[in-house]
């Protein structure tokens, strides 16, 4: 058994790290944010370039055919990078949806173009419910057109094509379809922005059912949980250097337990995050039959270290903590907006409560 | 990254296993709940047993009768015994981190003397660390021991000693140098604990048991050649002692934790709570699945750890975050029976309205040591800040 990072595992990881902090610095990211979509073409490109845009996908559709555990270490270290625009709404989302329901035609339509950087897409799923159980979704697709509203779709602005689901199944939708409006939803998260899309008897191909969604939903999540981990480790890593640093007293404040203690815990969320979002990687690239309460544990337990590390971090700041010039309220601004994204931790602690109080015991993979 | 068992260590689970099927005794339940003093004899006959298997000491070199285990094949060898409820060795102390110590720093004429009868639970060990004026700051201690010819003279006192009442021999660490730096004028002892002038006395503890001692040392003679390592080198032998104390100890815990939450959770489905029943509470349902995520995460954390440890080959700072997370969650996992347990929570053994014997009300009072024992969470989190994040020392 081996719990750590194979070779080249550790290679991808660290040329990710490399490629973020080159391509995308916090000046760069700020920059980004303060745009109306945070997508830039050309960092768009470049990011196809290092086979990103294909990473988990098969090389039939131009895709990279890397597993879960890979995918998880991109998406923290873009996560570390705060990384803006809509990598993870046309990649791991959309790329995940199509790959999960359509037909191998539909995916040389919708899914190889992704892999090949030419175009960018999202997903909608929650309407004004705000509801993360599927059961919940009302919209319905009728002779081959949808009418109705979706919420908070993320990236939908540039997106080429938007994938809809519905009651009634899985649904392409061209972003230029009449019948079709796009409207900005003001949000904490500059850099992942969100939208309402707003469909009035507009042309939609269907793709798939949605019987297989779970699935592609599971991989998104654990993605989330992923990019959690790599702003908790940069929240972390700011939040030290600054403990260090900073003097009051006429000594640096990470000297005194009340400061140093906070960024043990600090640590030990971050670490335990990291540990659960691994496992789920591995446990969904395997199909273990704990993939799906892996992908809850880590979610769960992300969703609530990564507000936690935030509140710290913030605090251990003092009044700079409070300044828009530090990126710490980025990070915490990012982690709202994935803490609920997929379900925040209530949500997924049910799903974990089903599976071990109603159906029995569902565990790790023990020896 | 590959969860699953290599052929090695299947191969080590099966043998274990099945030596275990046939080896295990099946009426330790019988005992368990007996005073410790009536069951000792149990727990050695136990550890002979494992010994002549060969189970005793598996992360010991194959000279000394071990395994040489892996880390991966120390945590199965726990998992393993805790799959099957084994009971426990009567010389823990002794295989776990005492003979290690002696195997690293010993002489061969002090190998050869205590590692047998280590094994064999013929001679039980105790740790004489802690005192009264020196807990999270062990390098403070004051037990004075001076050299007089081929003999020490020890003087002073111990405290929370685990097996000190049937201890045959204890590694002392005392203080040979009053003048050095605290951490330079150490050295560690091994003291035959039936020599003239030691006094063993129980120390009672909040949940009413006697698991540690006191210990007096009044005049105590101990030999020279007694020294283990060198003299004034006792802090690096000690530390080893307790780096020993946090490496595999976690392993086992993960199916302990594991119990406790299947039961709570067959004790939940018939606990009425609010017209319902307490398994169907939306709120303890909460407490419950994130109880139960945090046991797995425990896992994984220690699976990292493993593997860590296992490609650099030392155990690193950064296993402080074990300590602090599974003696953390073991106390948020009783606070959550309580709650589900309501009044008969309180009850302790052997009143005949107690839910398993007493059991929880137990472990809510012992678990309020876990935080405390084997290094506080504060010290933990003194050493994460200090080692692992590179913050100034704060004390």
């Amino acid at each position: 058994m081996q719990f750590g990072l194979s070779e080249s595992q550790e290679f991808l990881k660290d040329s990710a790290r490399k490629f973020f902090a080159g391509e995308c610095p916090s000046a760069e990211m700020r920059r980004l944010m303060e745009t109306d979509t945070a997508f830039d073409a050309a960092l768009w490109s470049k990011l196809t370039d290092q086979g990103y845009t294909g990473i988990i996908f098969p090389e039939a559709y131009g895709g990279v055919g890397l597993g879960k555990v890979e995918l998880m270490l991109l998406m923290e270290e873009a996560g570390r990078a705060l990384l803006p625009g809509p990598f993870f709404s046309t990649v791991v989302l959309a790329g995940s949806v199509i790959d999960a329901v359509a037909s191998s035609a539909h995916k040389q339509k919708y899914l190889a173009p992704i892999c090949r950087g030419e175009t960018r897409s999202t997903v909608a799923i929650l309407e004004a419910n705000a509801s993360w159980n599927p059961r919940d979704i009302q919209l319905t697709a009728s002779n081959g057109k949808l009418t109705g509203e979706k919420y908070f779709v993320s990236d939908a602005a540039v997106a080429d094509f938007i994938i809809v689901v519905a009651l009634n199944g899985v649904f392409a939708v061209n972003s230029k379809a009449p019948g079709l409006k796009i409207s900005p939803m003001t949000a904490m998260d500059l850099t992942r922005k969100l939208y309402v899309v707003e469909f009035n008897n507009t042309l939609a191909e269907e793709i798939g059912a949605t019987t297989n969604l779970a699935r592609a939903f599971d991989v998104a999540t654990a993605a989330i949980a992923a990019e959690l981990v790599g702003g908790m480790q940069r929240t972390l890593d700011i939040t030290v250097e600054y403990a260090k640093t900073r003097k009051q007293f006429g000594k640096p404040i990470g000297i005194f337990q009340a400061v140093q203690h906070q960024c043990a815990d600090m640590y030990l969320e971050t670490e335990s995050s990291r540990s659960a979002v691994y496992y789920a990687g591995w446990a969904l690239e395997e199909n273990s039959p704990d993939a799906s309460t892996a992908v809850s544990i880590a979610k769960m337990y992300a969703s609530d270290a990564a507000r936690t590390v935030g509140n710290r971090g913030i605090q251990i700041h003092g009044g700079m903590g409070f300044t828009w010039e530090n990126d710490v309220h980025l990070y915490y601004r990012r982690a709202k907006g994935s803490e609920t994204a997929f379900g925040d931790a209530t949500f997924h602690r049910e799903r974990i409560a089903s599976a071990v109080i109603d159906s029995g015991t569902v565990s790790a993979k023990s020896a | 990254m590959d969860l699953n068992l290599t052929a090695d260590e299947l191969q080590f689970r099966d043998e274990l296993r099945s030596w275990l099927a046939s080896n295990v005794p099946k009426d330790w339940n019988e005992w368990r709940e007996k005073p410790i003093e009536e069951s000792f004899p149990y727990l050695r006959a136990w550890q002979r047993r494992l010994q002549e298997g060969r189970w005793a000491a598996v992360s010991w070199p194959k000279e000394y009768a071990g395994r040489s285990a892996t880390l991966m094949q120390q945590a199965i060898f726990w998992e393993e015994m805790a799959r099957v409820e084994a009971p426990p060795m009567a010389n823990s102390l002794g295989l776990g981190l005492i003979g290690p110590t002696i195997i690293a720093y010993g002489t061969e004429a002090q190998k050869q003397r205590y590692i047998p009868k280590i094994l064999s639970a013929e001679e039980i060990w105790c740790q004489g660390f802690s005192e009264p004026n020196a807990g999270s700051d062990l390098a403070g201690l004051q037990m004075q021991a001076a050299l007089h010819g081929d003999h020490y003279v020890v003087n002073g006192q111990k405290v929370w000693t685990s097996y000190g009442w049937v201890g045959d021999w204890c590694e002392l660490v005392v203080r040979t140098d009053a003048t050095a730096a605290k951490h330079k004028g150490l050295t560690v002892l091994l003291v035959d604990m039936k020599s003239p002038g030691v006094e063993v006395r129980p120390l009672r503890q909040m949940t009413g048991e006697s698991e540690f001692n006191e210990l007096f040392f009044r005049d105590v003679r101990v030999p020279a050649e007694n020294v283990l390592g060198k003299v004034n080198d006792g802090w690096n032998v000690a530390m080893s002692t307790l780096m020993y104390e946090r490496g595999s100890y976690g392993a086992r815990l993960h199916l302990i934790f594991k119990r406790y939450i299947t039961r709570l959770i067959e004790l939940a489905r018939n606990t009425q709570r609010n017209g319902c029943a307490a398994a169907k509470d939306p709120i303890i349902r909460q407490k419950i699945a994130q109880c139960s995520a945090e046991i797995e995460i425990m896992r994984f954390n220690q699976m990292r750890a493993f593997s860590r440890v296992t490609a650099t080959g030392v155990p690193g700072p950064e296993g402080s975050i074990q300590k602090i997370f599974w003696s953390e969650l073991n106390q948020r996992l009783q606070q959550i029976a309580q709650e589900i347990l309501g009044p008969y929570g309180q009850l302790l053994a052997g009143d005949p309205r107690a839910i398993d014997n007493g059991m929880w009300s137990y472990a809510y009072l012992r678990t309020r040591g876990n935080t405390i024992e084997a290094g506080t969470s504060e010290v933990q989190r003194n050493i994460i800040g200090h080692f692992v994040l590179g913050l100034p020392r704060s004390y």
